[in-house]
């Protein structure tokens, strides 16, 4: 679509970059405004408690002027909301205070407010706010909230089971009887977060005389917010603003509703005063969402040419204790089961799966959501199975992609699938590696004692997802995005896009798609988003879906405004206007490339000169499209990874040599933005395989709320990550971009416990949970040795 | 705890006279006292370096400094290192390499990277991985950040 020489498909650096590097962001807290108070919470700090009572007196004492504002004065403007799913009917989940009012669930669970004139006054308050607590016993330990005596997190549920399911196709029983060979596994994937470095953090403003709530907030889906608090704060929704200033870092993390945010709205709304409230990084360890938290059981069998007979998965998913407003709960093991070995041929598929409540912070989406699990059990398994029949594990990868004959088609696990290209990732993914020669080196290395491990993982990554599944969930999550694209009267564009910018460098990529449309340079055209006041209304930023719903938005508004320039230009220069054409920053001759007239001139005449215009030309020189994906119910992008290390197996130590990633993600409009997003990704994924985990004593206290005790990827220690593209473009849009903000952390975990188990494979120990530490390393090899 | 001092120091190379809370830590300080919001707060306990700025000559963890403990020390951060223009360069490499993804750890990162290109010398890959490894990035991976290092070390102590 791009014109030769044209924005798209160049690695241009993002404009927008240049005053975050220059220290002038704008960041939630970095915002001033007149009169605003600050709010810091009371939190419960047991797991499981019953609030006897809440005596503001010490706090009203110590800070003069404090005000104290529990959850049941908060219900009193704040309706509660539930994290239910009208398309799934045995989903429960009860009602959720935005501050708790009789019952704290997890520890963290903020239980009243204080607020002063700055935020450590708030804090003294809050530290003095005296709460009559009778604990209860909690569920905490993920592998017995389903046991019949274990403690409920909701007692009026009976049960802390939120939701189970089962799926698959052909007799998975009978295929794992017949097949040559079995392997087997139990899997652990410890539960995380996404830790933006930037905290949550919001500005609410309720202004009593007009009735209007403007909130700023660092926050990923602002008309989200802008729904939650219209409708459970009582506020007509054209009163409600929603503005999203620079955005330090979501993950998915931001994309919740969260009872804290809502509650300054509320504060606000009862005080009609700007409200402050930034989440600091001890709270944000217990107050964030959670994810990941699954144990799965899977099998898989192979024949004697190692080609899949069957496979069984049976997965439980350790929520908190609710789910998302509007966000299923499930998707973490929803995904796992419909996604685990999509990219195989088989026929022969069964799975299970359980979600069940803990007392715990409350479970959302975190980048990849569910993904890295299924990648890591099929691939891990397909290894495994390359062992036992003797077969290369890549070349066991070969007989087993889905031919391209074979599209289109629905998985086992339910994925309808237009067209793959996992053969085609794999074979520049084995050439970038120089796989032969690593593994005779590794051989090589074997011999002198040196372990070192290879792993190579297929994954396949789902983004974009259309209506087909947020609409019949009743949530009000809009999965269309729109834009708004206007000729400015200097002949500069400016484009206004409901797509939420937060690093990715999206709203750079808009305007390269803007550039290409109307014949300009990327740099001449402005994209601003982020305030649900002044932009078209859309989505927002998850589901790695910016470019590929937001940019068709952009594709689409922007042809609109070529044709009504054109349209203006033809009449303005006595010209058919089939025969014009946008180029250089010009109207053009289509024929012969010369230009007729600047867009600066158009932009002039069609602002300042109507007077000069044939009567009954009405210039439309700014144009709103909107798009919805409703040609597929989500965008597959596949890849491949691959991971290179060496494990001390004195201490367990893992050291990272190399990583490649080859990922299929449509057409690339930047490339520098898509492999920065791969990078990223991968190293979230290096960090949830061998770093990061929430870590819980048996009654739901965190042990390692803060940085010096959880440990995320840094600079040290990790190896440079070498990427490669297929570009195969999807059909159903005129951009055929797919989405590549996951894939990074799709397969990282994958491609590092596969390596790991390569490299201990000699030794007969295996590790199955992650993260990977050096200590379950040397516990797998005692293990191997006692036999 | 309203205990409050006077300080005397200066700040990207103007002299500033405050009373502040004695409890007030430096970043606290800079971004609310004097509305120098480039300064970052990823943790407030010394680990992540998002508030790293720089002062009497050697960064350190803003968030760990009181304010008062700054009193006659010469203060500089990402402001007042982009409006002098010595590390243009680096952030140029910054930008054109997309070493910076959502930009909030990106101050002190650059203040982090200065202060290793102040050794006069290219540094290896692992030796510029080693020195950042105080500085948290949650969006790049940190092999852009790796890279645009790099770059500008190798124009400004030849490849």
């Amino acid at each position: 679509m791009a014109d030769p020489g044209g924005a798209v498909g160049r690695p241009l650096p993002r404009s927008g970059a240049r005053r975050l590097a220059f220290g002038r962001g704008k960041y939630s807290d970095d915002l001033r405004f007149p009169g605003l108070l600050h709010l810091a919470f009371v939190r419960s700090p047991y797991a499981h408690a019953r609030i006897l009572g809440i005596d503001p007196a010490p706090a009203l004492a110590a800070v003069p002027g404090a005000r104290v504002i529990t959850g049941a004065e908060i219900a009193t403007v704040c309706k509660p909301w539930q994290g239910t799913m009208d398309h799934l009917p045995t989903m429960v989940s009860p009602p959720q205070h935005a501050v708790a009012v009789d019952r704290a669930v997890w520890q963290g669970e903020p239980v009243a407010a204080a607020v002063a004139a700055s935020r450590a006054k708030a804090e003294d308050a809050a530290n003095e706010v005296a709460v009559a607590w009778e604990p209860l016993p909690a569920a905490a330990v993920r592998d017995r909230t389903l046991d019949e005596d274990a403690a409920l997190v909701h007692p009026e549920l009976g049960s802390n089971l939120c939701f189970s399911t089962a799926l698959g196709t052909g007799d998975s029983e009978a295929a794992l009887d017949g097949a040559t060979h079995v392997v087997e596994g139990r899997f652990s994937f410890a539960r995380h977060s996404g830790i933006p470095l930037e905290m949550r953090t919001v500005i609410a403003d309720y202004d009593p005389g007009e009735g209007t709530l403007t909130v700023h907030g660092s926050h990923q889906s602002p008309w989200h917010q802008q729904d939650t608090l219209s409708r459970h704060l009582g506020i007509p929704e054209h009163l409600v603003r929603v503005v999203a200033p620079d955005i330090g870092g979501g993950f998915g993390i931001k994309l919740h509703i969260y009872g804290d945010e809502i509650a300054v709205s509320a504060v606000s709304k009862i005080l009609g005063r700007p409200v402050k409230y930034v989440v600091d990084r001890m709270e944000a360890f217990v107050s964030d969402v959670h994810a990941r938290d699954q144990a799965v059981a899977a099998r898989l069998g192979v024949d004697g040419d190692g080609r899949i007979r069957g496979l069984s998965v049976d997965a439980l998913t350790s929520l908190g204790a609710y789910g998302s407003l509007g966000r299923p709960p499930i998707s973490e093991g929803m995904m796992t089961i419909m996604m685990a070995a999509g990219a195989y041929a088989n026929a022969h598929y069964d799975a299970r799966l359980r979600v069940a409540f803990q007392n715990k912070p409350p479970s959302g989406m975190y980048r990849a959501v569910g993904q890295p699990i299924a990648c890591a059990v099929a691939e891990q398994l397909l290894d495994w199975a390359a062992g036992a029949a003797g077969i290369d594990p890549v070349e066991l990868r070969r007989r087993n992609y889905w031919t391209d004959d074979d599209y289109p088609l629905r998985t086992p696990g339910g994925l309808a699938i237009n067209r793959l290209s996992p053969r085609r990732c794999l074979d520049k993914l084995v050439g970038m590696m120089g796989y032969e020669s690593l593994r005779a080196e590794q051989a090589d290395l074997r011999k002198a004692g040196i372990h070192r491990g290879i792993g190579v993982a297929t994954f396949l990554e789902m983004t974009s997802v259309g209506p087909a599944y947020y609409g019949p969930s009743g949530a009000h999550i809009s999965t269309q995005d729109g834009a708004t694209v206007r000729l400015e009267p200097s002949g500069a564009v400016r484009c206004v896009t409901s797509v939420i910018e937060l690093g990715q460098g999206t709203h750079a990529a808009l305007a390269q798609i803007v550039a290409d449309r109307l014949g300009v340079a990327a740099n001449d055209v402005g994209v601003v988003g982020g305030d649900t006041a002044t932009t078209p209304y859309g989505g927002g930023a998850w589901a790695s879906r910016g470019l590929t719903i937001g940019g068709e938005a952009v594709w689409r508004a922007a042809g609109g405004l070529r044709a009504n320039i054109l349209e203006l230009a033809g009449s303005i220069l006595q010209a058919d206007r089939a025969d014009l054409d946008l180029a250089g920053g010009a109207v053009c001759d289509r024929a012969t490339g010369e230009p007729r007239i600047a867009l600066s001139e158009i932009g002039r005449i069609g602002h300042f000169r109507h007077d000069t215009l044939p009567p009954g030309i009405q210039p439309e020189l700014a144009v709103t499209r909107h798009y919805v994906p409703d040609a597929a119910p989500f965008a597959l992008a596949n890849g491949v990874q691959g991971s290179s290390l060496e494990v001390d197996v004195e201490t367990g130590e893992i050291r990272l040599l190399d990583h490649w990633v080859v990922e299929d993600c449509g057409r690339i409009v930047n490339p520098l933005l898509v492999e920065e997003q791969i990078r990223g990704g991968v190293v979230q994924g290096i960090g949830g395989a061998l770093f990061e985990e929430c870590r819980y004593d048996e009654d739901g206290q965190m042990l390692n709320a803060s940085f010096a005790d959880y440990l995320v990827p840094m600079a040290a220690g990790l190896p440079d990550i070498h990427v490669g593209h297929v570009e195969t473009p999807i059909e159903e849009t005129a951009l055929g971009t797919k989405g590549a903000g996951e894939a990074g952390t799709v397969g990282a975990p994958a491609a590092i416990m596969l390596a790991v188990n390569d490299a201990l494979r000699p030794l007969g120990a295996r590790v199955t949970s992650l993260p990977i530490t050096p200590e379950s390393i040397l516990e797998a090899i005692a293990a191997a040795r006692a036999g | 705890m309203d205990e409050f001092a006077d300080i005397e120091l200066t700040v990207n190379g103007e002299k500033i006279a405050k009373r502040v809370e004695a409890r007030q830590h430096l970043v606290d300080f800079l971004r609310i006292e004097l509305g120098l919001t480039g300064s970052h707060l990823g943790c407030e306990h010394g680990v992540c370096g998002a508030c790293t700025v720089k002062v009497d000559g050697s960064i350190v963890r803003g968030c760990l400094m009181l304010a008062i403990q700054a009193d006659g020390a010469d203060v500089w951060t990402i402001e007042g290192v982009s409006d002098s223009g010595e590390i243009e360069d680096l952030q140029e490499a910054f930008i054109n390499r997309n070493a910076l993804q959502c930009g909030y750890c990106t101050p002190g990162m650059l203040l982090t990277a200065a202060e290793m290109l102040e050794a006069g010398r290219k540094m290896t890959r692992a030796e510029i991985r080693e020195f950042l490894s105080g500085n948290y990035c949650r969006c790049t991976g940190y092999h852009a950040i790796v890279d645009a290092v790099e770059t500008t070390m190798e124009s400004r102590f030849g490849g």
